[in-house]
């Protein structure tokens, strides 16, 4: 038995079919929620995908994380079951109080639609438990408003517990400022909650899976997923 | 009773404000060169039913710590409770 990945669908979400595809194409099995629904179907991952999740109306993720499926995340996270939010899924975990900080326009106030690279900050979270610390990934991003920002002290805690998990890099890795595509506060592209099961980055991982249309940084991040389930889970 | 409510959403001081800087770019092609600390915010106006102006007030005060502001990044106030 593999394992039972959870993509939840908003009015309004764009990247939920690749999501699903990508759960399928790294060997998992994908399993669609809805945004009303009130049980999670025995799925063993939750994955929130990008999108304009009801309209991303008053502030992106503000009216998403009052779904009724959200109440079954939050228990869901709260059990330690790993959870990720990817773009418009980040702005939700942080709207939600289930991550720190918030997303707002990016520094050049324009949509930035383009392939970036990722360096891996820390293993200690599902989506990245094997792959290797300082590792490259690369992946798009399109976003508007994906610039991460958090109060110094927010930030200084998130260093020192080491959730900071990517961070916007050149292709060797290094982190400066002409590498941040979208002005986040020291470089930061994803994070985790304090356990570690909740992970949200801005970049888009089901987007490159699949060699014959772009990069495949995604892949290790759903492979780890799938495999710290079937670990959990003693398969 | 029925109370118009105003409540101004603002980005907490010290936080970039994109839509800020840009205005005050633009505002020098103009003819304003003498224009500094641009900050865009939002205006919330709504109508509450309420025993009492402190209750519409209160309930607005909830409503803009859970919804029309993101406390991490915003603050609000309320400009205006005006009976109707």
């Amino acid at each position: 038995m593999t394992a039972r990945i959870g993509v939840v669908t908003f009015p309004g979400s764009l990247d939920d079919r690749d999501a699903l595809r990508a759960v399928e194409l790294m060997g998992g099995e994908a399993v669609p929620l809805w945004h009303a629904d009130t049980d999670l179907k025995g799925v063993e991952g939750v994955i929130l995908p990008g999108g304009f999740s009801y309209g991303d109306y008053l502030r992106c993720g503000a009216i998403a994380r009052f779904a009724p499926v959200m109440e079954e995340i939050r228990g869901f996270a709260a059990r330690g079951g790993p959870v990720l939010g990817i773009c418009n899924g980040f702005q939700i975990l942080c709207e939600s109080g289930l991550l720190p900080g918030a997303l707002i326009r990016n520094r050049s106030l324009r949509f930035v639609c383009r392939n970036v690279h990722l360096r891996v900050e820390t293993t200690q979270t599902p989506v990245t438990a094997d792959v290797l610390p300082g590792e490259v990934l690369e992946m798009p991003i399109k976003h508007g408003e994906g610039q991460f920002v958090a109060s110094e002290a927010d930030l200084d805690r998130l260093e020192e517990d080491a959730r900071v998990v990517f961070r916007y890099s050149g292709p060797d890795g290094t982190v400066d400022d002409a590498h941040n595509p979208n002005g986040a506060l020291r470089g930061i592209a994803g994070i985790r909650n304090e356990a570690g099961n909740v992970v949200g980055l801005m970049p888009h991982p089901e987007h490159a899976v699949d060699p014959d249309v772009g990069p495949t940084g995604g892949q290790a991040l759903f492979a780890s997923l799938l495999s710290s389930v079937m670990a959990e889970a003693g398969r | 009773m029925r109370f118009a409510v105003e409540v101004l959403v603002t980005l907490k001081p010290g936080l970039a404000d994109p839509q800020g800087k840009a205005v005050e770019g633009a505002l020098p092609a103009l003819g304003w060169t003498n224009v500094s600390g641009v900050r865009v915010g939002k205006h919330v106006r709504l109508e509450v039913e309420a025993g009492s102006e402190s209750e519409a007030r209160t309930q607005v005060e909830e409503m803009s710590g859970r919804l029309l502001s993101n406390p991490v990044i915003e603050d609000s106030r309320i400009l205006e409770v005006r009976g109707e």
